[in-house]
């Protein structure tokens, strides 16, 4: 019952909030559509038991991954005329996104109606029946059976990120100003920095 | 409670939700009360460093100061700039509040004093912290101001930078305890020093990581010497500026409830939870909230004494403090823990059920058993 009524309640904003991010006009209002969505989406899996992909769903998408999106719109000066100016001019490529996707939706419907698939594979259950939690299943897989595949993952992950820091990385030109020397900065005392002089009446300032 | 409920005469699912519900009410009532207490204690120690008195007119030694400046707030007007993006503008203290609230789910105040126990408790404490964020960037844009959008970027940008130490630091402790859940991780701390000191934070490898999450967690938490998000002097008051009245007094509720939450965090992770210091019997005697909570305000107390003595620093020291010293630091350090860990065969101790269980899903599957055995 109480099932019943959460899952009705994540699943009916999960797809309402999905809707506001097309039909809200303001883009950061649809960032912000779309981090209830996730969100939401996250409540579907504590619901399922996945409580660990839930956990990483909120950390990853929730708290880092949308955190930039909602930077970059809010900066972005964004100019609503020019925007709906290309609608038509885009139209036909979104509609045949949309027929593609009506398909794959109406594909997923005949398949759920032709029966139950065969997918999980004998492990998997029995990481859920040995009474273990989410994360002990899942580490003894990660870093078990598939621990090259999650090494590979791992490199590929490193090398994209050498990639951004070497793309956006600019060697100090030659004659910019010094480098910050912050040992340098911190070592500084008022001693080095301020000289008491204590100038007689009429001396001091040159008039 | 579920029990109790259920005596009364509702199904179990009933029973359990209204005594959750009820959980909620009273964990919700009593850190609200330990805010205003807390915000009281906050302006007295000040006061007492600065030589002052402090506040000491409403009730006997001021104590009720909170509640009247909290009755003021609500009695005032809210104004709501007319250039500001409302819904967001009013959504944004409400976010900061909730999610400030949320985390103390996971908490437990004693010995299966907790609202609920799950298995990625730390996890659920990480994910809602960096929900954080979205009340202070919703603020500080809907206000459609420079100031309160000059400091959303600042705090935004400082809290997910400290947020990725304050990860690393978790997974040192993480690997110690063998467990994400908060109970199991206090659990784990009996005895660990010595034999008989009950905190983590007695052992080499975990002193300076406790370090690093003290500081990160008053950069966490906007607190000075890293309160740039409001520094007075270059942004008003930060993304609060344009605030008034009950929205900005649930502003202020949420940070001080963010604050008791990392003072908590620091207590249940490294220095025992509700476990005395020592594990010598008699100190069992005294109840366990008596032992969480002292040490709770104890680091509540090293907040306020830091607030008053530090000067505040400036935006490139705490970039790079956050990302050339902890950052290194704590992943050199989770590299070393694990290795020593392995070397003295910690694993093999804490997590001997775990093991076992790795190995009935290696056997039963029939497609690589060999391959598969030589790792675990």
């Amino acid at each position: 019952m109480i099932q019943a009524i959460a899952f009705y309640f994540f699943a009916a904003i999960v797809v309402a909030s999905a809707v506001m991010v097309i039909w809200s006009r303001n883009p950061v209002h649809s960032v912000l559509w779309l981090i209830l969505a996730f969100f939401n989406a996250a409540g579907l899996m504590v619901l399922l038991g996945a409580e660990f992909i839930a956990m990483l769903l909120v950390i990853v998408y929730v708290g880092a991954v949308a955190v930039l999106f909602l930077f970059v719109v809010m900066m972005l000066d964004i100019d609503f005329a020019e925007m709906r100016a290309g609608f038509s001019r885009n139209a036909p490529l979104g509609l045949a996104i949309a027929a593609v996707l009506l398909a794959e939706l109406l594909l997923a419907v005949g398949a759920y109606n032709a029966g139950g698939l065969q997918l999980g594979t004998p492990q998997d259950r029995l990481a859920q029946a040995a009474d273990t939690s989410n994360i002990a299943a899942l580490g003894a897989l990660l870093y078990g059976k598939y621990i090259v595949l999650f090494e590979i993952a791992g490199i590929i992950l490193l090398v994209a990120m050498i990639g951004a820091i070497v793309l956006t990385f600019q060697p100090p030109k030659p004659g910019a100003r010094a480098r910050q020397d912050v040992g340098k900065q911190i070592s500084r005392r008022p001693e080095d920095a301020t000289v008491m002089k204590s100038p007689e009446v009429g001396q001091g300032i040159e008039l | 409670m579920t029990a109790f409920f259920q005596s009364l005469g509702l199904s179990y699912d009933w029973a359990w939700t209204v005594a959750t519900l009820a959980g909620i009410l009273i964990i919700s009532l009593l850190v609200m009360f330990s805010v205003a207490m807390v915000i009281y204690v906050d302006r007295k120690v000040l006061g007492a460093i600065m030589l002052r008195r402090g506040p000491n007119v409403v009730g006997p030694f001021g104590l009720l100061q909170s509640f009247a400046d909290g009755l003021k707030v609500f009695l005032q007007e809210t104004i709501i700039p007319s250039a500001a993006n409302k819904g967001i503008f009013l959504l944004a203290p409400i976010i900061t509040f909730t999610v400030a609230l949320a985390a103390w789910a996971v908490i437990p105040f004693s010995a299966g004093v907790v609202l609920s126990d799950i298995n990625v408790g730390l996890l659920y404490i990480l994910a809602i912290s960096s929900m954080g964020v979205y009340g202070v960037v919703m603020s500080g844009w809907a206000s459609n101001s420079k100031y309160p959008f000059f400091s959303a970027m600042r705090a935004s940008a400082q809290m997910i930078s400290y947020e990725v130490s304050i990860g690393f630091v978790l997974v040192c402790v993480v690997l110690f305890a063998g467990t994400f859940n908060l109970s199991g991780i206090v659990n784990a701390q009996q005895g660990f020093g010595l034999g008989f000191i009950n905190a983590y934070v007695v052992h080499p490898l975990l002193f300076p990581m406790w370090v690093v999450f003290f500081i990160s967690s008053l950069a966490e938490t906007a607190r000075a010497p890293f309160d740039l998000t409001e520094a007075e002097s270059e942004l008003v008051a930060g993304y609060q500026t344009e605030y008034s009245s009950m929205s900005f007094a649930l502003f202020w509720l949420g940070e001080y409830a963010n604050i008791l939450l990392m003072c908590s965090l620091n207590t249940l992770l490294f220095w025992g939870g509700w476990l005395p210091p020592v594990d010598w019997a008699p100190l069992y005697l005294v109840p366990g909230i008596i032992w969480f909570l002292l040490k709770t305000f104890m680091f509540f107390f090293m907040f306020s004494w830091i607030w008053a003595t530090v000067p505040r620093y400036r935006y490139d020291q705490l970039m790079r403090l956050g990302w050339k010293v902890f950052l290194p630091m704590s992943l050199l350090f989770v590299a070393a823990t694990s290795g020593y860990l392995m070397a003295t065969g910690h694993f093999d101790r804490v997590a001997a059920p775990a093991a076992t269980d790795t190995s009935t899903i290696v056997h039963s599957n029939p497609a690589q058993p060999k391959a598969v055995r030589g790792q675990s």
